[in-house]
């Protein structure tokens, strides 16, 4: 069963991701991908651009990374090793999709696997690798048999392997299945878990550009990122850079999403810039009943905003500026009778239990916020309390760790207690009966 | 894993007397033999890195695919096909949350629990299955039919609350439908 699409268009000047969706959803095989111009941007690259004009095709374009850290896909490619003085390297897709509330790489990965595999044969002939890695969480089964269906079909059609298309490239990709650990989507963690080892992330530098899989440079891009290379390729950086129309300065489309207690919860390919409070309404807004308390932009490491943030663009620059992160711009809704408190609970507990003990802020930190967390959601909480997790927050913060898992895990705790501190204060022992609102267990609709 | 186990440590030991100190420590492991399907499996699997260290994980994968978990004997077995320390594999086994060191029942139920699930009923549905299966996260049932696991959001968030059986997604799924979902697994 596939993930429900608000509105669907066949026209790729618009829609570079998803206009070759078939109509019943199933898998767009080889014969298919290449009646809708598939392959076409990499044959007329490898005759006609050189890996430096692709690289600044993409720069132009201005597309920042799917995965929610926003960084220009070109500038991170303009700063890969290449050249005689290096090896050549990797390009590793980042398909270990598991930021809670994140649903987008799925629909890629299931329906249009050859949209990825032409992505990455783009950026390694851009970054001079020779081999590409999907690294795929276990649980995307489906996805698995998609994609290795659809890398036997490009090696037998000469598009994967030895001279590509029949150029002077060669490249060939294999599938890396994982078995679980959120943290294996950190981009140096991923490359130890490739190499076989514990999903520690990597101090950085060297950044993976320079020493990543086996020492040699290695890209690390989302799906989604990839996924929007070929059409860069195909009609130009300005072009893609345009499809924003002058909502952002970020270019191209996004797969935005909503999930929570709205009516038709799913997914959309609209311009970067669009507004929460259109894909609400794409969703047919909150169910009967409900009002809008608060929301995540985009998954469990980004800050909640409030119903006055609706009319915000939604691109890295504008939701930064209101105390959030896009991260990766899949909304989910919190109803007016649902608990910040209890809904920052599970994020906490998800967030400790995900830790992979390397640094001690965030081995300890987070569970000890946590606990904390448990208590006042249970009433039981004690004076200071608040404050004491205003201060993990912010000792949790970026610069504490070597990678972002706990700086994430800080940003809805600061959040909602900002934005919702009276729910918060609500759980504290001898305030149960001054408070202005009890906290109502989740699910109680 | 059981701590009188000769080290593999980083001295390489010749197979031969590898296998001969672990049969005088413990039988059980010495037991343990990779079919050849699994050897195969692996060997092949390693032809896709750049050493064969990068193919414990798929190894693992590998052996409880078909055995349903990893035993101390099939970590073992598995460093001697890749050449690298029985310790390392361990390492790995222990880090990543969906290799069992223990056995499982016949069906693994993962559970999401995380945002987009809490938000649409995770913990009425958590409850409904450990109802129904009188077991808690992170036990089996005594008939070892189900095991039930939490997990990361498994990216059905629109679909919440999601759960996997074994391979198969499912959801929304409601409290009352749990019995006859979980009916549909022997």
């Amino acid at each position: 069963m596939s993930s429900h699409l608000f509105s669907t268009s066949t026209n790729g000047e618009t829609h570079p991701l998803t206009y070759r969706l078939r109509e019943d959803r199933g898998y767009v095989d080889l014969d298919e991908f290449e009646q809708k111009d598939g392959y076409e941007a990499l044959r007329t690259t490898l005759r006609e651009l050189s890996p430096d004009e692709l690289i600044d095709n993409m720069k132009t374009a201005n597309l920042r990374g799917r995965g929610g850290a926003g960084f220009s896909a070109g500038v991170k490619w303009s700063l890969t090793a290449r050249g005689d003085d290096h090896p050549r390297g990797y390009i590793a897709c980042n398909a270990d999709e598991m930021e809670p509330g994140t649903f987008k790489d799925r629909l890629l990965l299931e329906e249009t696997p050859h949209l990825l595999i032409e992505g990455m044969i783009l950026a390694g002939y851009a970054n001079n690798a020779y081999r590409g890695y999907i690294f795929l969480r276990s649980e995307y089964v489906l996805a698995a048999q998609r994609i290795e269906r659809a890398l036997a079909e490009a090696r037998k059609a000469g598009i994967l392997g030895s001279r590509v298309c029949d150029s002077d490239f060669d490249f060939d990709i294999f599938l890396h299945t994982g078995a679980g650990r959120y943290i294996c989507g950190e981009e140096t963690a991923l490359i130890n878990s490739l190499e076989g080892r514990r999903a520690n992330p990597r101090s950085k530098p060297p950044f993976p550009g320079q020493s990543g899989a086996w020492g040699r440079p290695t890209v690390v891009n989302n799906v989604e990122t990839l996924c929007n290379v070929p059409a860069i390729a195909l009609r130009g950086g300005d072009w893609y850079q345009s499809l924003s129309g002058g909502r952002s300065d970020d270019g191209g489309t996004k797969l935005y999403g909503v999930s929570g207690r709205v009516k038709r919860p799913g997914l959309v390919e609209m311009p970067m810039g669009t507004t929460a409070g259109e894909l609400l309404e794409l969703a047919g807004g909150m169910r009967d009943g409900l009002e809008l308390k608060t929301w995540l932009p985009g998954g469990g490491s980004t800050g909640f905003l409030l119903p006055e943030h609706l009319d915000l663009a939604l691109d890295f620059d504008t939701i930064g500026g209101a105390g959030s992160r896009l991260g990766t711009g899949l909304l989910a809704v919190v109803a007016h009778n649902q608990s910040v408190v209890s809904l920052t609970r599970n994020l906490e507990d998800f967030f400790a239990r995900e830790s992979c003990g390397w640094c001690t802020p965030c081995r300890d930190g987070l569970p000890w916020a946590a606990r904390i967390l448990h208590a006042l959601e249970n009433g039981e909480g004690e004076e200071g309390d608040i404050e004491l997790l205003e201060s993990l927050a912010s000792n949790i913060g970026p610069g504490k760790t070597f990678c972002a898992h706990a700086p994430g895990a800080a940003m809805p705790l600061e959040t909602a207690i900002k934005h919702f501190r009276h729910e918060f204060e609500a759980g504290i022992r001898h305030r149960q009966r001054e408070a202005h609102a009890e906290p109502i267990p989740v699910g109680s609709v | 894993m059981d701590m009188n186990t000769p080290a593999t440590g980083n001295t390489r030991v010749s197979k031969a007397s590898q296998s001969n100190l672990i049969a005088s420590s413990d039988n059980r492991m010495h037991d343990f033999v990779l079919s050849d399907e699994e050897r195969h499996e692996i060997e092949h699997e390693m032809t896709h890195y750049e050493n064969p260290r990068a193919a414990s994980i798929g190894a693992l994968k590998t052996v409880q695919r078909r055995r349903g978990w990893v035993s101390d004997g099939a970590v073992i077995a598995i460093s001697d096909v890749l050449g690298i320390p029985a310790s390392d594999v361990e390492g790995v086994a222990t880090f990543y949350s969906l290799i069992f060191r223990q056995p499982v029942g016949r069906h693994v139920v993962l559970v999401c629990d995380s945002s987009s699930c809490h938000l649409t009923g995770h913990d009425e549905l958590r409850d409904a299955i450990s109802g129904e299966l009188g077991i808690g996260p992170g036990q089996t049932t005594e008939d070892d039919r189900f095991t039930l696991l939490p997990v990361c959001c498994l990216g059905a968030c629109d679909r919440g609350p999601a759960l996997m059986i074994d391979d198969d997604l499912h959801g929304p799924v409601e409290p009352n439908e749990v019995a006859a979902l979980l009916e549909r697994y022997s």
